[in-house]
């Protein structure tokens, strides 16, 4: 679904990915950790060119990500949520879920309507259609988010520390959704510093450090096994 | 010296005629600046860079020479090259409005940066095109922030629209000059057009700080 080759990103002189590789397969939940600055969002935000890779190649969906039009296509296909929500905040939330479908996919009002509304269900706040974001919570918004970016219908979410910004007793319900959305079988890359989470939904956990996957494999052997000792020095600070 | 009182009140409706002018052709030439503004602001920060450095010399001419000799240029040099009069009142308003929009445009253009950088980010993930996420997401927030620097604009432009006394153009200013040849009233009249201006800015900056009130609860 992404396929990623020898991607290398520098700000100025200040090389932050220095070489990835990466495949993810279709339906596959790639949970991404690391220590603060070592290329996470960067990393996350090549895959839908946010950021524009210095080098190599980023294939999403079959869409290889170079030119404006590819870029914009392939868009369509990857969902992306921030850790600061990101919503508009002139527009209701039914507003929000349903401009991207009408201008971009030229779905009917109607029809872009009814699926917000069954995305709104899904994420539980049906009954927040007519707000505006800056009325909700934290956590309300991050799932106003997730539907919003779903509401494209994508083959792809990414998920950029989604509840880093949110309130302990809101981080649950954020994550339940995204759990349920991994158990539909979305194809999902997900940066997050919820450990538990990680080994729980992840099919695949990568640590990254100093612009480079140091270690990856299923949650739980890293998690219990780690084999580098970056990794080892990673989890003896945060667990 | 004596101050004619009687005078003020004849010459009065007179003047009260040209304050009217004055606010037509500074309304045209703010609405036709918004235009200009909106466009050229964007540009200046686009990523086409013909586009951004086509704008940026826009404003830099614009704001870098005075109104007067742009008023000049337009009513004077201009019908020379087309081989054509140009309207006093057309002159006026085209010259107040493309000096106008630089200025906009400046506006327009900080009201864009002060939004935050993910708004964009969020429309351009959703696959939104740049023109796509500026007209629907970007821009109808940044009209938010302009208010209170557009509402300043209208009243420089108010008083600069007295330059186009100048041409003719019979305005409030121009017509206490006119007034004033008649009559030799200078103090009453100049007094009684300065009071006018007055009472006219006044009146636009409570209107936009009402504005700007109502903007913010909504
Ligand atoms: N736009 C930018 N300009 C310059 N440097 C940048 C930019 N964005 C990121 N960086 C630098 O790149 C490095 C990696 O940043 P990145 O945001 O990818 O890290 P991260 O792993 O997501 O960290 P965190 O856990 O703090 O979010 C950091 O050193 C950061 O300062
Ligand atoms: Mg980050």
């Amino acid at each position: 679904m992404i396929d990623i080759k020898d991607l290398r990103k520098s700000f100025e002189d200040h090389e932050v990915l220095k070489g990835i590789n990466l495949h993810i397969n279709p339906k596959e939940v790639v949970v991404i950790i690391g220590p603060s600055g070592s290329g996470k969002s960067t990393l996350l935000r090549c895959m839908n060119m946010l950021e524009e890779p210095t080098s190599g190649k980023v294939v999403v969906d079959g869409i290889e990500l170079n030119g404006e039009a590819n870029i914009n296509k392939a868009r369509e296909e990857i969902g992306m949520v921030f850790q600061r929500f990101n919503l508009f905040p002139h527009m209701t939330v039914l507003q929000n879920i349903t401009l991207a479908p009408m201008k971009v996919r030229k779905i009917s009002k109607e029809e872009a309507e009814k699926t917000a509304m069954e995305l709104l269900n899904q994420v539980g706040l049906a009954d927040k259609a007519g707000a505006y974001p800056p009325q909700l919570s934290g956590g309300q918004q991050q799932r106003v988010a997730i539907a919003r970016a779903l509401a494209m219908k994508p083959k792809v979410m990414l998920f950029d520390e989604p509840t880093s910004a949110l309130d302990p007793e809101m981080v649950k319900e954020v994550l339940d959704v995204m759990k349920s959305l991994a158990d539909k079988g979305m194809t999902m890359a997900i940066v997050t510093h919820e450990m538990g989470f990680a080994r729980e939904v992840g099919d695949r956990l990568l640590f990254v450090d100093e612009g480079q996957i140091i270690e990856q494999g299923p949650p739980k052997e890293v998690f219990d096994n780690p084999k580098e000792e970056r990794t080892r020095l990673f989890f003896s600070k945060i667990l | 010296m004596s101050f004619n009182f009687d005078l003020v009140i004849q010459s009065f409706p007179l003047l009260l005629l040209g304050a009217g002018i004055t606010i037509k052709i500074t309304a045209l030439s703010v609405g036709l600046g918004m235009i200009i503004g909106m466009f050229v602001g964007i540009a200046r920060i686009s990523h086409v860079t013909p586009l951004r450095m086509l704008a940026a010399v826009y404003i830099d001419f614009l704001r870098g020479t005075p109104l007067l000799v742009q008023i000049f240029l337009i009513y004077f040099a201009l019908p020379l090259m087309l081989d054509q009069r140009v309207d006093p009142f057309v002159a006026a308003i085209t010259a107040c409005g493309i000096n106008s929009g630089a200025y906009v445009a400046e506006i327009f253009r900080a009201g864009i940066q002060a939004i935050d950088k993910g708004q964009m980010e969020a429309g351009r993930s959703l696959g939104m095109t740049w023109v796509q996420t500026m007209r629907y997401i970007i821009v109808p927030q940044a009209f938010k922030n302009i208010v209170p620097p557009l509402g300043n604009e209208f009243i420089a432009l108010l008083k600069d629209s007295s330059l186009v006394s100048v041409i003719g153009f019979e305005e409030l200013t121009r017509r206490g000059q006119l007034i004033i040849a008649r009559t030799y009233g200078s103090l009453e009249i100049w007094l009684s057009v300065a009071v006018i201006y007055l009472v006219m800015t006044l009146a636009i900056s409570r209107l936009v700080a009402y504005m700007e009130k109502r903007l913010k609860t909504s």
